[in-house]
């Protein structure tokens, strides 16, 4: 229980943001009306895909150095995890986006720079395919997520706030925070993004330890 | 059975194959529609299940397609409609032309001259040395297909010497970032369809940089205003190549 106090937090973040994210008072804003609530869903994806990404390329550089295939594992998975809240982000932008800026997908950086990130994990992970021999794999496709984690850095959170977006924050715009989010929002916004975060991480270990099991398998059976 | 072992029992799945009759009509399928039909249903079957072994290289090429629908859709976009199309069908023909010319710049090594410049050289050197061999092979080929391009297809450039310096920019960042990726394709031992998905990703912004920075050549804007995006393209190049010093050495060692 001790060690995984963390779970049962998240569990309960993620409980308490969804109740009160629907329930909840949120600032009366024209064009956005209730659609504001989306917030507590469409940017925790966001943040969650970020950490998740980062904690892999952490360990695709821990694996350069150490070689372990542990710490392979652990990049694979986060990605693995990452590229679905990745999806979700894209699925409650693209509904978002359709109600306030009456398009699923208008021509705005940000979401191109996201889309263009998702094809560049997708093709961290056929990478891998490509790769017969496990040690190589693991090597290669570390040093391929090394490479693309800043370049997915630049794409969604640098290039878009230089150029015009639709994206508050972006380009000129206000952030959200400066005028729409009051601290009746914020009080659920925090920890929806710190919930699904742990969320995130949790269903990554899971997987982890799933992987970790397979190979030990492999291996005595080998 | 998998597909593979009835591909096997293919001779003796088909009817009548023991009488010596059918077994010329299978020799000459046309005069046998029933048997000729077995044999391609058998061997459609055959194709897909291997093309379902190896889902890596299908997944690969649709990837390949998305790809290379989004480097089309971002060059074009950013011309705001009406803007010329010359300029984006120039950098996409730029961008296929050096993937093509670097995808090699790895394959020609042999493994067993690899393990000598192993023994002679710092890894550093050697990537240190393809790209800027690479650098020097794109910028032959992008001056060629400029002057190939703009004596064809004539347009007006409003300051010629930035497009020229947006040009050379432009190889020096396409060479950069293909010479890493192409040595990490290679070691798949893949095709250019490899190469692309995984550098297509990577090039996208550098392409939208140059673009804007060329098309505020064409426009002949005043050349403060294109500053920063040739800051930001020595800055993202600089990144690329030290990226590429520090990744190399463990790529190289196998």
């Amino acid at each position: 229980m001790r060690q995984n106090w963390w779970k049962v937090l998240g569990a309960i973040l993620l409980l308490y943001s969804v109740v009160a994210g629907f329930l909840g008072d949120v600032p009366k804003l024209f064009i956005l009306h209730e659609t504001i609530r989306n917030l507590y869903f469409h940017v925790p994806m966001w943040f969650s895909m970020t950490f998740l990404y980062f904690i892999s390329v952490v360990y695709s550089i821990k694996y350069l150095s150490s070689g372990k295939p542990e710490h392979d594992f652990m990049a694979v998975e986060s990605v693995n995890v990452g590229i679905i809240f990745c999806l979700f982000g894209l699925l409650t932008g693209m509904l978002w986006a359709n109600v306030t800026w009456g398009d699923p997908w208008p021509s705005d950086p940000k979401l191109n720079g996201s889309a263009i990130a998702t094809l560049m994990y997708l093709a961290y992970l056929v990478l891998r395919n490509a790769l017969e021999e496990e040690q190589k794999r693991a090597k290669i496709s570390a040093l391929y997520n090394v490479f693309a984690f800043p370049i997915m850095i630049v794409l969604l959170f640098v290039l878009p706030r230089m150029t015009d977006s639709l994206h508050p924050g972006n380009g000129g715009n206000s952030t959200f925070s400066d005028i729409d989010m009051d601290n009746q929002m914020r009080r659920v916004f925090y920890p929806a993004v710190l919930g699904w975060i742990l969320i995130g991480t949790w269903v990554m270990t899971l997987r982890y330890r799933v992987r970790i099991l397979d190979y030990e398998d492999k291996n005595i059976s080998a | 059975m998998s597909g593979v072992d009835r591909l096997f029992m293919l001779p003796f799945c088909l009817p009548g194959i023991s009488s010596l009759a059918s077994h010329v009509s299978y020799l000459i399928p046309i005069f046998a529609p029933m048997d000729f039909f077995n044999q391609v249903r058998f061997l459609v079957h055959k194709e897909i299940i291997l093309e379902w072994r190896s889902k890596y290289a299908l997944n690969g090429i649709l990837l390949y397609v998305v790809s290379t629908v989004f480097v089309c859709y971002q060059s074009f976009r950013s011309l705001d409609n009406n803007g010329p199309v010359w300029n984006a069908l120039f950098w996409i023909i730029l961008l296929f032309a050096s993937l093509n010319a670097i995808t090699k710049s790895f394959v020609q090594e042999s493994r067993g001259r690899q393990l000598y410049y192993y023994t002679l050289v710092s890894p550093q050197a050697v990537i240190l040395s393809k790209i800027i061999y690479n650098v020097l092979l794109m910028l032959l080929l992008s001056c060629v297909a400029y002057f190939a391009y703009s004596t064809i297809f004539r347009n007006e450039v409003g300051d010629p010497l930035l497009y020229f310096v947006s040009i050379i920019m432009g190889s020096i960042s396409f060479a950069c970032v293909f010479t890493m990726v192409s040595g990490i394709s290679v070691k798949a031992n893949s095709s250019g369809t490899l190469m692309a998905i995984l550098s297509f990703p990577i090039i996208i912004p550098l392409l939208l940089l140059l673009i804007k920075l060329s098309k505020n050549a064409m426009d002949g804007l005043d050349r403060s205003v294109s500053y920063d995006e040739l800051g930001v393209l020595v800055a993202i190049n600089v990144i690329v190549v030290s990226v590429s010093l520090l990744l190399f050495p463990y790529l190289w060692r196998d």
